[in-house]
């Protein structure tokens, strides 16, 4: 305290001190600051009433009949109605992505990252990843019929969930190799010199060190590609998806009939939602609800583990 | 565990007779019938990342089971020079090299030459310590599991472990992360691990920059121990370093080159190590030796 | 017998010796092999997708009465295809997208960026991405169902359910994470010191945050502009569900009517009945859309790639 009494000057440190303290009241910096913030909790609210509309809104199906639903087939009354189709086609959906998309995708990405020369082609390949990932899906579904369903008919059986099921794979592929990329860009080079210091050939390095390093990374694009592909519908509309009402009913894992026309959850949703009987708009909700379930369920944990190994490794 | 051998004419070629240049060619005093046999024989390597030289003309001798440094300032193309010598620089894309570096008489750059199996042979030790995220067993059996040796693995961890003097403090966590470990430890690890794929040169990059000066003290033990089993080139940035543990030394500068505003590493001498530090031919070394520069 | 014999290749070393065991090496050149032609399966999923566009727009371009593609509606099945119907209706959907997702979604990404503490981030950024995986579908049905009649129809009774509005603002819903997250990036790529400049001369953080970080970022966030852009006029199921029109549509400027996009088009021609009945050139229209929808998407993303990577040079 002894020095605070000013030294020469007139200035009382009282005066100082309110100077330095200066204006209290910085009105637009709290109107920005409170206008930011909802804005970004925009998008939680949204999340929120979205979540709770749509439980409600189908909450009586589950109430009382959730196996039924669970196991009906596609009918004229809505209370016979249920999702067995098409949970069969989500599912042997998710069965193409995983076989034709994941090793595809790691595999492009291990190239460009570990293995790929600077040159043109690498270029050229890496661009058109990038445009890829930016095409419309429904384009994808252009690809997906003039491809699988009308030239390759005679291997996928034409309008089937084979045809439908690489369409999406190839649909996520580019977002499959970008995420994969980054998450092997981010592995040390140590690791890699390491290796290749101790004599082991480029596929050794990137086997027992790149990979397993950059294995959770990879896993959280690989899980959110999954999780958009299930939720895709415009590509199977135009593969030749069922939009209406699909009379056969195949058991889940039916192999033989994967070449028979087929549908999926979010075709079903889109069928129903277009519907103009009250009854069908609650198993819409409904039928919404098993999408995501499993979709957010897919992304949460893909984003929840991403973060954990995140702050793990700093 | 044996390796085939090749049974051409043996050209007993000694580190003394390699080279003609004088400046260049081993002091004479007392070598004689102790010259050691040449491992590696550099002429005139000059060394491009893309447009760029690094380092130009470096002729060099390194005799068998002794300790080579490598010194001077920074950006003088040490660590582009010694990673030459297990062809790491395959690895950089832009870099190119001119000139033979020849391994036993034989050129490893040549065509047929598989830098896998030149890495496998001669060993290097990173600056900073880098074991693999994996328990110390796995770091050490990685080497070996890779090149396919075959054998009891538990006994050649053991081995390599014993040589690095890292085996007692150690053996009762094998299966413990090796990133657990201390600066120091880890670094013995990095050469344990380097040890165990049985190489013959080692080949170190300022191996104890990140480390205490206990931990530093005793890598230049370990080197002193190995070193009758082992060729060594070790870059360093401490005189005293270059002083206690090399038997020759090489002493790099970076010159400006007059067109571009870039530098290029050069040798400036080349010698055994006591008559570098106490009698040098050059005074750019006797500059950098006694710390008047760089 | 696994011991350390430290043998010394003395002199006799061969070339041969160096050659490394030929197993492994030739399985490095499969692995290879088979990486590559990973990597190039992208290349033919390019070749694919033009192929498949090209041929039946060709057909349609070379035989359609071109005073019906410049005309009064797109009705597929009645030979009408004026496809300015479907510009104008593409085009409003997504005006009414970015106008809200834009300053939600940039707001946002500053606050993300400049704001927020890490607390905050750790548990907001992940709800946000949550949100960006909600599937299209989901958004179309919930624009419908409660966008249309508990917001829009409240200020406008007479509005009906479907309307190119209530497919706006669904589309925005699902682009709203991408612009956030794009101009996020796009400001914590701005230098500290270029913030710390600001401060060191006394500026308030508003002032900091919109005369320095924000022109400074402004690459970026044309580049979320952009890519939002072309997001949301390839968007189908939100525009096929809550828009209405899918039969086909007269020429409609009105957000708040019920109107065509590109996308929703396509799917209806594709949703229709098997086989497509009515004019010849019904099924060929759909290709013609598009390759339209193709060019327009992959011309904005090469835009946006320009600016993204002017961000990067910079910084
Ligand atoms: N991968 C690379 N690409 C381009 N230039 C490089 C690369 N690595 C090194 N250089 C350049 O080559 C020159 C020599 O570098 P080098 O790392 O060999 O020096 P050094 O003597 O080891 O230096 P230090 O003592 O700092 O480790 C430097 O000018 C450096 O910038
Ligand atoms: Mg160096």
């Amino acid at each position: 305290m002894s020095i605070s009494a000013p030294l020469s000057s007139g200035i009382s440190a009282e005066a100082v001190r309110r100077r330095l303290h200066g204006q209290r009241f910085d009105l637009p910096g709290i109107v920005v600051h409170v206008a930011l913030l909802l804005s970004l909790l925009f998008s939680l609210v949204v999340l929120g009433v979205l979540v709770y509309d749509l439980v409600s809104g189908g909450w009586d199906v589950f109430a009382s009949r959730f196996a039924s639903f669970l196991s009906g087939t596609m009918r004229f009354a809505a209370s016979e109605s249920g999702i067995a189709q098409a949970l069969r086609g989500t599912l042997w959906i998710g069965v193409f992505v995983v076989a034709l998309a994941f090793p595809f995708g790691i595999g492009a990405a291990v190239y460009l990252e570990e293995y790929a020369p600077d040159n043109r082609l690498t270029r050229v390949i890496d661009i058109n990843i990038r445009n890829l990932a930016g095409v419309p899906s429904i384009v994808y579904g252009i690809l997906g019929f003039a491809v699988f369903v009308k030239t390759l008919s005679g291997l996928t059986g034409g309008r089937s969930v084979i045809a439908g099921g690489i369409t999406l794979a190839i649909l996520v592929l580019p977002v499959v190799i970008i995420t994969a990329a980054e998450a092997i860009r981010a592995v040390p080079d140590d690791l890699r010199q390491g290796g290749y210091g101790l004599g082991a050939t480029r596929w050794e390095v990137t086997r027992t060190q790149v990979l397993p390093y950059a294995a959770p990374g990879i896993l959280t694009g690989t899980v959110l590609s999954l999780a958009r592909a299930l939720g895709e519908a415009a590509p199977l509309i135009l593969v030749g998806a069922v939009v209406g009402r699909l009379g056969s009913n195949p058991g889940l894992f039916d192999i033989g009939s994967l070449d028979q026309r087929f549908t999926a959850l979010p075709i079903v949703i889109t069928y129903w939602a277009g519907l103009p009987q009250p009854d069908f708009r609650a198993l819409t909700a409904a039928a919404i609800v098993v999408v995501l379930a499993i979709v957010l369920a897919a992304n949460a944990a893909a984003i929840l583990m991403r973060n954990r190994y995140e702050s793990k490794r700093g | 565990m044996s390796r085939p051998r090749g049974t051409t004419v043996p050209t007993h070629e000694t580190v003394a007779a390699v080279s003609t240049r004088p400046d260049l060619r081993r002091g004479d005093e007392g070598e004689g019938a102790g010259s050691k046999p040449l491992v590696f024989g550099v002429e005139d390597v000059s060394v491009y990342y893309g447009g760029f030289r690094a380092v130009r003309n470096v002729d060099l001798a390194i005799g068998q089971q002794e300790i080579t440094a490598f010194i001077g300032p920074s950006g003088c193309g040490k660590t582009t020079m010694l990673r030459c010598f297990n062809r790491m620089n395959d690895l950089i894309p832009s870099a190119r090299i001119e000139g033979t570096i020849s391994y036993h008489g034989v050129n490893l750059y040549e065509d047929g030459v598989n830098p896998v199996e030149v890495r496998r042979r001669i060993g290097m030790v990173f600056q900073k310590p880098n074991p693999f995220p994996k328990s110390i067993y796995d770091n050490i059996a990685y080497g070996p599991r890779i090149a396919r040796l075959d054998g009891d693995m538990d006994e050649l961890v053991e081995q390599a472990l014993r040589r690095a003097a890292l085996w007692d403090e150690v053996k009762d966590r094998l299966k413990d992360l090796a990133m657990g470990l201390s600066g120091g430890q880890q670094q013995r690890l990095c050469i344990a691990r380097a040890l165990a794929v049985d190489p013959e040169v080692i080949l170190m990059d300022e191996p104890c920059s990140a480390l205490d000066p206990i931990a530093t003290g005793r890598i230049e033990d370990l080197m002193e121990e190995i070193k009758s089993s082992y060729t060594i080139i070790i870059v360093t940035h401490n005189m005293q370093q270059a002083a206690r543990v090399s038997d020759r030394c090489a002493f790099f500068t970076a010159e400006v080159n007059e067109t571009s505003d870039t530098r290029t590493g050069i040798l400036v001498e080349f010698d055994r190590t006591e008559k570098m530090f106490s009698n040098p031919a050059d005074e750019r070394t006797e500059n950098y030796v006694t710390g008047r520069f760089g | 017998m696994a011991q350390l014999i430290t043998s010394q290749p003395g002199p006799g070393l061969t070339s041969a010796d160096l050659r490394g065991d030929p197993r492994r090496m030739r399985k490095e050149t499969v692995v290879r092999g088979l990486l590559f032609a990973a990597a190039a399966t992208s290349i033919i999923i390019s070749g694919l997708i033009v192929y498949s566009l090209v041929r039946e727009t060709w057909t349609f371009v070379s035989q359609v009465d071109w005073a019906l593609v410049w005309g009064d509606g797109w009705f597929p099945r009645r030979g009408q295809y004026d496809i300015k119907t479907l510009l104008v209706g593409s085009l409003i959907v997504t005006v009414v997208g970015l106008a809200v997702a834009g300053p939600i979604g940039l707001g946002a990404g500053i606050y993300l960026s400049e704001y927020a503490s890490a607390r905050v981030r750790k548990v907001i950024k992940p709800t946000i991405e949550v949100l960006a995986g909600v599937p299209s579908v989901v958004v179309g049905f919930f624009a419908l169902t409660f966008i249309s009649p508990e917001i829009i129809q409240r200020f406008r009774e007479a509005t009906p359910q479907q309307t190119m509005a209530a497919a706006g603002i669904g589309v925005a819903i699902l682009i709203i994470p991408l612009v956030a997250s794009i101009s996020e990036d796009a400001m914590r790529s701005v230098p500290r010191s270029l913030r710390e400049a600001s401060y060191g001369l006394g500026a308030r953080k508003v002032t900091t945050v919109g005369k320095v970080v924000l022109p400074a970022a402004v690459s970026g966030l044309v580049a979320a502009f952009i890519v939002a852009f072309s997001r949301a006029i390839g968007e189908t199921m939100v525009v096929f569900i809550a828009a209405g029109k899918s039969g086909g549509s007269l020429f409609e400027t009105n957000p708040l009517e019920p109107g065509l996009t590109m996308t929703a088009a396509m799917a209806s021609i594709a949703s229709g009945t098997d086989s497509v009945v009515g004019e010849a050139l019904t099924f060929q229209s759909l290709f013609f859309v598009g390759a339209i929808l193709f060019v327009i998407t992959l011309a904005l993303n090469i835009v946006a790639d320009r600016f993204v990577r002017r961000v990067r040079e910079r910084y």
